[in-house]
């Protein structure tokens, strides 16, 4: 649309003077207003920042057992699948140009449907300054909130919830952007906000925090000097002409000094001695892009030494950075970086947020959504609804600028469950899921892209077949391909922009994307058929191996296992088998597996402890694929551990990804199988064994992210084994997981190119049976 | 304080510093020469007393700071007069080309100097004295390894040509020595500067000021009204931490005579006041820049915490006229259209002296002490950053800090240096 109300100049306020050519997507930018509530506005010197609440209504795929009353029907399938629709609470957050204020507020005025909301939290300078605007356009009161405690309680806010939220700048890397894994604790720390001052605040809790310093030196001087020294007016563009910049013309260096270095004191000669000194002196005239790196290098030098002297007074070693000063700009960034290093020789790091232009529209928010409790929740970024870092950096991708105008996104799916840290990992604060870092690993990075390209036709494809009934099935498809195909390109120029990029934040990625377009489950019919199959095959496999020794049981129930994970629809090698051989089953599988000794092979360590070790207490086993997988290779493996003594908790995903079974499928499947088999069904009785959730979506898994009820459980059942399965959880992501207890790692590569990797052929076996070091 | 001295230094006895900026000059002025002493004095050593003494102004640019001469000092057994001398480093060559005009070599003497310059400037001092080095400034590695390399060369040659600084090619060593016209005996002693500014500053603090104290505070430092300079005993100075403010700034904690250590430092000190105001307003000189900058008012630059908050913004005790961001308002173009040179210069001043401070406060707050003595020339004359300095010690510290400063501001350096030249005996 049009900007909507872009008068001529006549009408409009002189503050708010709108910028005509815009032409704002806005459906696309401010979405589901209808239920949106809770309205938080932060706004900055030249940026707003937006935040609500809603509501989003997505079909959920439902699975249910027939009704087994009266009539004893032979059904094909083992459930039903129905659609139903489930409400999801989402928080938005949206960035724009102060310029764009007045049209999105009358957007959202007329697009803001059902709403009780009275009051919008506001923080940030300008606030004040557009009170008037908001209250007359929104017809809501302004209520304003400090600005330092919204800052806070945001950062607070997105250091717990989101993965690879902070990271490191780092210049002469491949990886400038080297994102840290979340600590379990993330206090205390200090916070330096570099505004048009700084401020140096320390935060101990949630709630307690303190202002110990600040400086007045920050981004409006070097605006401010700047654009008295060069005639630039803005900020962008000074920074610009800084990194053109040779400060040595205009700095007096140590060296300017003493001739070279000033070994006594072991300082450089090129450390600056005094900065704009040779403006002095000489008599001459000096470049703008040199005044400008001097100065950046004066202030940046300056806030970073003032850090480490307040960090040091306060022994922290934790500061990140933010403000207008730092936000997006690689600049500042990499010379405060130095900084902190130079001035604290090593010691402290400085850190930066992924969400640092949002912490104010958070806290505003909490502030306002204090009644439903957000605090008490897990909270997932939705990458489908958010641009990423740098979206909106004008070096960085023209590209995505052009296509969302200077509108920057960043959507939080409430997760229905609190999500903690698997107790038996070895140590919580330096687990990193995934095995391979793809923003590091540039070969690998352009192959999984490439990878994830061409097979999204075939996903696009098998997402409007999986929904026949519905006239607009092939047209979400389309745009759901176009819209991953576009996160996919724009990985491909940033790969930092979601953080660390990984195969499981690409998959992850596509779910949310699928989501997006309605599609939550392409992969329920085709795991509805599989499950039945597999159900009638259950009994046949078990007297199979019933009939075995121990021994030659224990090798059967692992090929079992392994054969299963080939039913993998995630792996493109597969799924065209899939699809062109419709009678692919458990023994054509098993055929394809590669022959002992396996890729990674520990087998005869595990047969070993099975003989002569007591019998495990409790087994956490993560199941992969629905059908054989989960029925005929888990299934068995469960029973036999059920059958040495051995307690086991399933755990499954909580939402569906590809066709990994999800727990409300397992809780039928497990239920058909105990009505088959008496050790199921007793252990079942017993509680022996437990089906929970993982909290999880993902084909992936992420150990420091589980639902709080199996963590519980894992501990009260002091599980002793936990088992991995499947390349997602066992090879992507936890391949190098360190846990307390013993674990088992098994996958079958499904990708000739990992396999090739990993020093192996397609279909390799890995086994990996670990014991940690006492 | 007493300076054992193992055998009588030959006059002139001099000590110099040379920084970033300027060159500092102490001079020696015996006055009680006896007649005896008066034939046997070279008629150059003379001369160059004589000029010394009776200016006040030396060429363009060098000048005797008269009202902080030290009289009727008795140094080593003998009485004379402390003269402080200081020109800008640009003019150390041409410092250099007359001390090779008036036969300063000639003299036999050793000249003792500090600062970067004594290194920077090493080689033309052998280019044009012909001096005869020994190398004892550098302690660390260099201490008592090298032997005096006597180096030869042609003084005519080079008297009329002003050399290049660090020309390479032209190394005296690779003179053949029968080429030898002069046999120069000047040894220049490269001496590290923070020794001697601790040493300078505890000597001159120890003979006063003329009767005077050297050192000094300000009473009332919040009340601009109220503000006074009161005297300050720094009989027990120890530990303070001693903030240099030169063209940049050293930070020292001194706990003892020779027990001390550089805390930080920082690149925004006088040089960088004097450079910005020099962009800003197109001054030329410190002086002008601190004259207009008398003149101005900085709050027209600077954006305050009020004309952010409408007032002191309380959740973090701050009033309303502390500055918030220096320069702040000159993001708005209708502010730097209005602005004046005077508040520029005024902004620019407030700004790295409260930068200083802050800097200080916190160093002082790390190494836990309260006492700040605040040297170094970019304090001279410069009433506004002394007082500046004082406000922010005390406010900050909520009167737990006090900001101290001394006479002889800029001079330790070359102070110190003169007394390493004392200390030393001829055969060295």
């Amino acid at each position: 649309m049009a900007a909507r109300g872009g008068r001529g100049g006549g009408g409009s306020s002189g503050h708010c003077s709108q910028d005509k050519s815009i032409t704002l997507p806005p459906d696309e930018i401010f979405r589901n207003l209808e239920n949106a509530k809770c309205f938080a506005i932060d706004i900055g010197g030249s940026l707003t920042k937006l935040a609500y609440y809603s509501t989003v209504q997505h079909k959920v795929a439902r699975v249910r057992s027939f009704d087994h009353s009266g009539k004893d029907i032979e059904h094909e399938s083992p459930y039903e699948v129905t659609v139903q629709e489930e409400i999801t609470a989402r928080l938005h957050f949206i960035k724009f140009e102060n310029t764009y204020i007045e049209t999105c507020l009358d957007f959202i005025k007329d697009h803001l449907v059902n709403t009780e909301t009275k009051v919008i939290k506001a923080t940030g300078g300008g606030a004040y300054k557009f009170k008037d605007l908001i209250e007359k356009k929104l017809g809501l009161k302004v209520d304003k909130e400090d600005v330092m405690t919204c800052l806070i309680k945001g950062c607070n806010f997105v250091l717990t919830n989101i993965p690879h939220e902070v990271f490191a700048y780092q210049k002469d890397s491949d990886t400038e952007f080297r994102f840290q894994t979340n600590h379990p604790n993330i206090f205390p720390y200090l916070l330096v906000n570099i505004g048009s001052g700084v401020s140096i605040v320390k935060v101990e809790m949630e709630d307690k925090f303190e202002w110990i310093g600040g400086s007045s030196i920050g981004g409006g001087t070097f605006w401010g000097l700047g654009a008295l020294l060069t005639k630039t007016k803005k900020f962008d563009e000074l920074l610009q002409l800084a990194s053109k910049g040779q400060h040595t013309n205009v700095d007096m260096l140590v060296k300017d000094v003493y001739g070279g270095a000033y070994q006594t004191l072991g300082l450089s000669g090129n450390l600056i001695a005094s900065s704009f000194g040779k403006s002095a002196t000489a008599d001459k005239d000096f470049s703008k892009e040199d005044m400008a790196k001097s100065l950046l290098h004066m202030i940046s030098n300056d806030i970073g030494q003032l850090a480490c002297l307040y960090a040091k007074l306060h022994n922290l070693d934790k500061i990140y950075f933010g403000g207008f000063f730092i936000r997006g700009h690689p600049v500042t960034m990499r010379t405060i970086t130095y900084s902190i290093n130079f001035f604290s020789k090593g010691e402290v790091q400085a850190l930066f947020l992924r969400h640092e232009g949002y912490l104010g529209a958070i806290g505003a928010f909490l502030k306002g959504a204090e009644q439903d409790n957000p605090n008490q929740y897990s909270w997932g970024e939705n990458y489908a609804g958010s641009s990423g870092l740098m979206s909106t950096s004008p070096d960085l991708c023209p590209m995505q600028r052009t296509r969302s105008g200077t509108f920057d996104m960043f959507e939080m799916d409430r997760l229905e469950r609190p999500l903690v840290n698997l107790p038996l990992l070895q140590d919580p604060s330096t687990y990193i899921p995934d095995t391979v870092d793809l923003t590091d690993d540039a070969m690998a990075r352009k192959y999984w892209l490439t990878c994830f390209e061409e097979a999204l036709d075939g996903v696009a494809k098998r997402a409007a077949a999986s929904q026949p009934d519905s006239i607009d099935a092939v047209e979400r498809a389309e745009k759901f391909q176009q819209k991953y195909w576009n996160k996919l390109q724009t990985l491909r120029q940033q790969p930092f922009a979601y953080g660390t990029l990984t195969v499981r934040s690409l998959l992850d990625t596509r779910e949310h994307c699928l989501n997006e377009f309605n599609f939550p489950d392409p992969y329920s019919k085709i795991k509805q058929k599989e499950n039945g199959i597999a159900l009638k095959c259950f009994q046949g496999v078990i007297e199979s191996l019933d009939s075995l020794d121990w021994k030659e049981r224990q090798l059967a129930l692992v090929k079992g296992l392994l054969a299963g994970n080939v039913f993998d629809w995630g792996a493109k090698a597969v799924s065209d088998v899939l699809e062109s051989e419709t009678q692919f089953g458990f023994e054509e599988a098993k055929s394809k597996l590669q022959e002992r000794p396996w890729l990674e092979d520990s087998y005869n360590e595990w047969l070993d402890r099975l003989k002569e070790g007591p019998p495990h207490k409790c087994a956490l086993i993560f199941a992969d694929n629905s059908g054989i997988d989960i029925i005929l290779g888990v299934f068995p493996f469960v029973r036999e551990l059920l059958s040495s003594g051995t307690e086991v908790i399933l755990a499954c995903n909580s939402g569906p990804a590809l066709n990994d079974v999800t727990y409300s499928e397992s809780l039928i499947v497990t239920e058909k199988i105990a009505a088959m088999d008496s050790v199921i069904q007793s252990a079942l009785k017993e509680e022996r064994l437990l089906l929970v959730q993982t909290g999880s979506s993902s084909p992936c898994l992420d150990l420091s992210r589980l639902d709080k009820g199996l963590a519980v459980l894992v501990r009260e059942r002091k599980t002793d084994l936990v088992i991995i399965e499947g390349m997602g959880r066992a090879i992507h992501t936890n391949y190098y997981a360190a846990l307390k207890c013993e674990s088992l790692k098994l996958a079958v590569i499904k990708n000739s190119w990992l396999a090739e990797r990993l020093g192996g052929k397609i279909f390799s076996v890995i086994f990996k049976y670990e014991v940690p070091r006492e | 304080m007493k300076l054992i001295v193992a055998k009588e230094r030959s006059f002139p006895w001099f000590g110099m510093d040379i920084g970033g900026t300027l060159v500092k000059l102490v001079y020696f002025e015996p006055k009680d020469i006896t007649a005896e002493e008066e034939q046997e004095e070279v008629e150059n050593l003379k001369s160059i007393r004589k000029y010394l003494t009776s200016n006040t102004a030396y060429g363009k640019t060098g000048i005797r700071d008269v009202h902080l001469e030290l009289k009727n000092l008795t140094v080593c057994g003998r009485k004379g007069n402390l003269h402080f001398i200081r020109f800008p480093s640009c003019a150390m060559h041409r410092f250099i080309q007359m001390g090779s005009e008036k036969n300063f070599s000639s003299l036999h003497t050793t000249l003792c100097a500090t600062g970067g310059g004594a290194y920077k400037f090493e080689e033309d001092f052998r280019m044009c004295m012909c001096i005869e080095m020994t190398i004892a400034g550098c302690r660390v590695d260099l201490h008592g390894a090298n032997q005096p390399v006597q180096i030869n060369t042609q003084l005519a040659q080079l008297r009329g040509g002003h050399p290049k600084h660090g020309a390479k090619g032209s190394c005296p060593n690779s003179h053949p020595p029968g080429m030898a016209l002069h046999i120069a005996d000047l040894q220049l002693h490269k001496l590290d500067e923070l020794d001697c500014l601790i040493q300078g500053l505890l000597y001159v603090d120890s003979v006063g000021f003329n009767g005077q104290p050297e050192c000094y505070y300000f009473e009332n430092p919040a009340d601009p009204e109220q503000c006074q300079k009161k005297p300050y005993c720094l009989d027990n100075p120890y530990p303070m931490l001693l903030v240099n403010i030169g063209s940049g700034v050293s930070v020292l904690a001194v706990y003892s005579k020779d027990n001390y250590k550089r805390v930080t430092g920082t690149s925004l000190g006088g040089g960088t006041f004097l450079g910005l105001c020099c962009l800003l307003t197109g001054c030329e000189t410190f002086e002008e820049a601190l004259e207009m900058a008398a003149k101005g008012d900085s709050t027209n630059v600077d954006k305050l915490v009020k004309d952010i908050y409408g007032g002191d913004y309380e959740r973090f005790g701050l009033q309303g006229s502390a500055v918030a961001s220096s320069f702040g308002h000159m993001m708005s173009k209708e502010k730097r259209d209005t602005t004046s040179k005077e508040d520029l210069a005024r902004a620019t001043l407030v700004t790295i002296t409260n930068n200083i401070g802050s800097i200080a406060r916190m160093c002082a707050l790390n190494e836990n002490i309260d006492r700040v003595v605040f040297v170094g020339n970019f304090l001279r004359i410069n009433m506004i950053a002394m007082k500046v300095l004082a406000y922010a010690m005390d406010y900050w510290s909520k009167g737990q800090l006090k900001a101290l400063f001394l006479e002889h501001e800029g001079y330790f350096g070359a102070v110190g240096a003169l007394l390493e030249l004392l200390k030393m005996t001829d055969d060295q």
